[in-house]
């Protein structure tokens, strides 16, 4: 049985299954493990001294794709189970193992990248930066936004931000990371705490202002909303504080409506280019 | 007025507006430049409203003072609403501030008629103007477009745009005569056809340019990359087969992204033509899965609303309800079934066919291989053939299997003496007639 420790990220398991598959080490002669929830007190025991394979082993790009999408994720089987398809991919004859939608090592993989992909896409939607000042030599507004993503996902969403917001300068701080942009390059530093961020924003008012017009009363699906935006993801956005309010004001306002007199038709006003419609209109059939 | 009391009057103005579509754009972001934005990939709802609808639009009117009568709408000439205007330099700023708090993908601007199309027409665009011109602004812009103001415009707001849309607002004129009389379907449909020619000009000159290497890229012309349109639904008395022959004449003749069905519900200042009634949606549920099925599953309207069925049936899904009234067509093997077949099953999406047709290249299909992949097995069982499934045959006739999948009837106690009292909640699902 070898060992092996490693930091959980995606660059530190490709270099060891490297490492690994190199040595011909079979899946279940490996013991993943995370190299930040073992005490010192463990050692990687050395791999077993086998023959060293200096041939390069190919891998299909999408198994790399897939590979970075599983190691952001928390469970703890992840680099074990990659490590097994990986080797069933280039050891055990079965290459095209990438389009078998139904094997049941693919499917852990796939629902784990799921995951991982949909907290990478909810952290695109929910980041809300402030603005905390304006660089003084560069004139650039400069934005802080606070996030707690569920897995480790920091650097694989920061390009998004990086495209859309290259006009201002901005940081992203997380318990495990930060992010920050200057205009130039991007750069990451360790984890903060929540205190660091500013609370608000003036913009926050208008913004609640927005989002309680927006709202239909007539319609209320509180289930869908949840669904979309778990109430996990409340405490950072600005607008979630109002949602208790516009959801026990809506049958009233709906009462309203429904009580409200109807308004009689007023007559067509003095304009030219209404009158020009309407003279159209008496004038030929329109199709029916 | 202030800014924030605007705000207020010109959102609540736009809401009865559907689309919140930012996807479909062309890929362009704000690398090398001072501004802000970008768009192509996948749409990005940054926030849900209690009416489970998405916010990714900055959605405003840039006024709701209005010329025309529209019965069914809040800022018609004849309502009461309190009016406002927003300066374009106030929407410019607006969306900008909001787009760097990462609270929206751009920005989806519309009006109401002042003085005429084209003057109206000319405000709308020159927000879009300012907004990529002077701020070099790269986000999403949804435009509005009026069917009777000048081509020359309709064409400079795609310039701008990522989209733009023109309401047909109803499946027939004899509809708009009634509740929108400045409204005419013949100008709408063939502004939709001059957009649609852009499009498709824009498409086969942005290919030609990709083959001359040396020529920049910024050569090809710009416009919109799609148009769509809203059609609303139970404020006339239009069946499901006239909205949908409708809806599918827009997506063959005019090549339209979508058609979004915008259920009447309930607005303050009701019109003395169009009485308030709860908003069907149910109804605009079972339209937008039975829109699904003719883009996306190779349905045509009469399969899905037969002559004897004008209207969709609102207790099943347009899949299912076919699926019963052709049940001779099943039971279909999953594991010998074409594309377009398996496409058929009730139960089945686009993608779990994708699956299906990958994984059965490594081996039969069973009905563990099925449920791995996220199928839910009790709604297709039995309608499909597995390798170790076959359905009894008599599941397939008689009357139990649409029993089997009604929705579960509630226990109820009655008690006519002395009903309890009608909570907000009961009020409230009588008219929207949700439970």
């Amino acid at each position: 049985m070898v060992r092996a420790i490693i930091e959980p990220n995606y660059a530190a398991w490709r270099d060891k299954a490297r490492e690994m598959l190199g040595a011909h080490v079979r899946p279940h002669e490996v013991d993943w493990c995370d190299a930040t929830q073992t005490g010192s007190l463990m050692m990687e025991e050395p791999g077993l001294p086998r023959f060293v394979d200096p041939s390069e082993v190919k891998v299909p790009a999408e198994f790399l794709k897939l590979a970075a999408g599983v190691c952001a994720h928390t469970d703890e089987r992840r680099f074990a189970i990659l490590y097994r398809l990986l080797f069933r991919i280039t050891r055990g004859g079965e290459r095209h193992l990438m389009d078998h939608p139904a094997d049941a090592d693919m499917t852990l993989c796939r629902g784990w990248t799921k995951a991982v992909g949909r907290d990478v896409h909810k952290m695109h939607a929910f980041v809300r930066f402030r603005l905390v000042g304006v660089n003084e030599e560069t004139g650039r507004e400069q934005f802080v936004a606070w996030y707690e993503p569920e897995f480790r996902i920091l650097r694989m969403a920061s390009s998004f931000f990086e495209k859309r917001f290259a006009g201002m300068d901005w940081s992203i701080l997380t318990p495990d990371e930060c992010a920050h942009w200057d205009g130039h390059a991007l750069s990451f530093s360790p984890g903060v705490s929540r205190l660091s961020v500013p609370d608000a924003d003036a913009h926050d008012d208008l913004w609640r202002t927005y989002y309680r017009s927006i709202f239909n009363p007539a319609r209320l699906k509180i289930q869908a909303m949840k669904s979309e935006m778990p109430m996990k993801f409340w405490k950072n956005l600005p607008e979630a504080r109002i949602i208790p309010d516009l959801i026990s004001g809506s049958s009233l306002r709906v009462e309203e409506m429904l009580e409200e007199p109807e308004r009689p038709v007023k007559p067509m006003p003095n304009n030219e280019y209404i009158k020009a419609l309407h003279a159209r209109r008496l004038q030929g059939p329109g199709e029916s | 007025m202030e800014l924030n009391r605007k705000l207020e009057i010109l959102a609540d103005a736009a809401k009865y507006d559907a689309s919140c579509a930012s996807s479909g754009a062309a890929k362009k972001d704000s690398r090398g430049s001072t501004g802000v934005g970008s768009t192509g990939g996948m749409g990005i709802c940054h926030s849900f409203t209690p009416d489970g609808r998405c916010v990714s639009l900055l959605k405003v009117l840039l006024t709701n003072v209005c010329l025309y009568d529209c019965h069914y709408c809040i800022n018609r000439r004849s309502s009461n609403v309190q009016r406002a205007r927003f300066t374009p330099e106030e929407v410019v700023k607006l969306t900008l501030d909001f787009y760097k708090r990462n609270y929206i993908e751009g920005l989806f601007l519309s009006s109401g008629i002042v003085r005429n199309a084209d003057f109206t027409m000319e405000q709308v665009i020159e927000v879009a103007r300012q907004l990529r011109e002077v701020h070099q602004f790269r986000g999403y812009i949804h435009l509005k477009t009026i069917p009777e103001a000048s081509q020359e415009l309709i064409e400079k707001a795609g310039w701008y745009a990522d989209r733009i849309s023109i309401n047909i607002e109803l499946p027939t004129q004899a509809g708009l005569d009634k509740l929108a009389p400045e409204k005419n379907l013949k100008n709408t449909t063939q502004a939709m056809g001059g957009i649609r020619r852009r499009i498709e000009e824009t498409v086969a000159a942005k290919k030609e340019a990709q083959q001359v290497r040396n020529r920049p890229r910024a050569a090809a012309p710009v416009f919109a990359t799609g148009q769509s349109t809203q059609m609303l639904v139970g404020a006339d008395s239009s069946d499901d087969a006239l909205v949908l022959t409708r809806a599918d004449e827009l997506y063959r003749d005019y090549r339209l992204r979508r058609v979004y069905y915008s259920g009447f519900s309930p607005i303050p200042e009701p019109s003395v033509l169009l009485p308030i009634k709860a908003p069907p949606l149910v109804r605009e549920h079972r339209l937008y899965q039975a829109d699904w099925l003719l883009r996306f599953y190779g349905f045509n309207v009469r399969e899905i609303v037969p002559v004897a069925h004008p209207h969709l049936d609102l207790e099943l899904d347009p899949k299912l309800s076919w699926a019963l009234r052709n049940r001779d067509v099943f039971p279909v093997d999953v594991n010998r079934a074409s594309r377009e077949m398996l496409w058929r099953i009730p139960g089945l999406g686009t993608m779990n066919v994708a699956r299906i047709l990958a994984a059965r290249r490594h081996g039969r299909l069973h009905l563990a291989d099925l449920l791995r992949m996220g199928i839910r097995l009790k709604k297709i069982m039995p309608f499909i053939i597995a390798a170790d499934h076959v359905p009894r045959a008599s599941l397939l006739e008689g009357d139990q299997l649409r029993q089997r999948f009604l929705p579960a009837p509630k226990q109820m106690e009655l008690n006519f003496h002395n009903p309890p009292p009608a909570t907000p909640e009961d009020a409230l699902m009588a008219r929207s007639g949700q439970l």
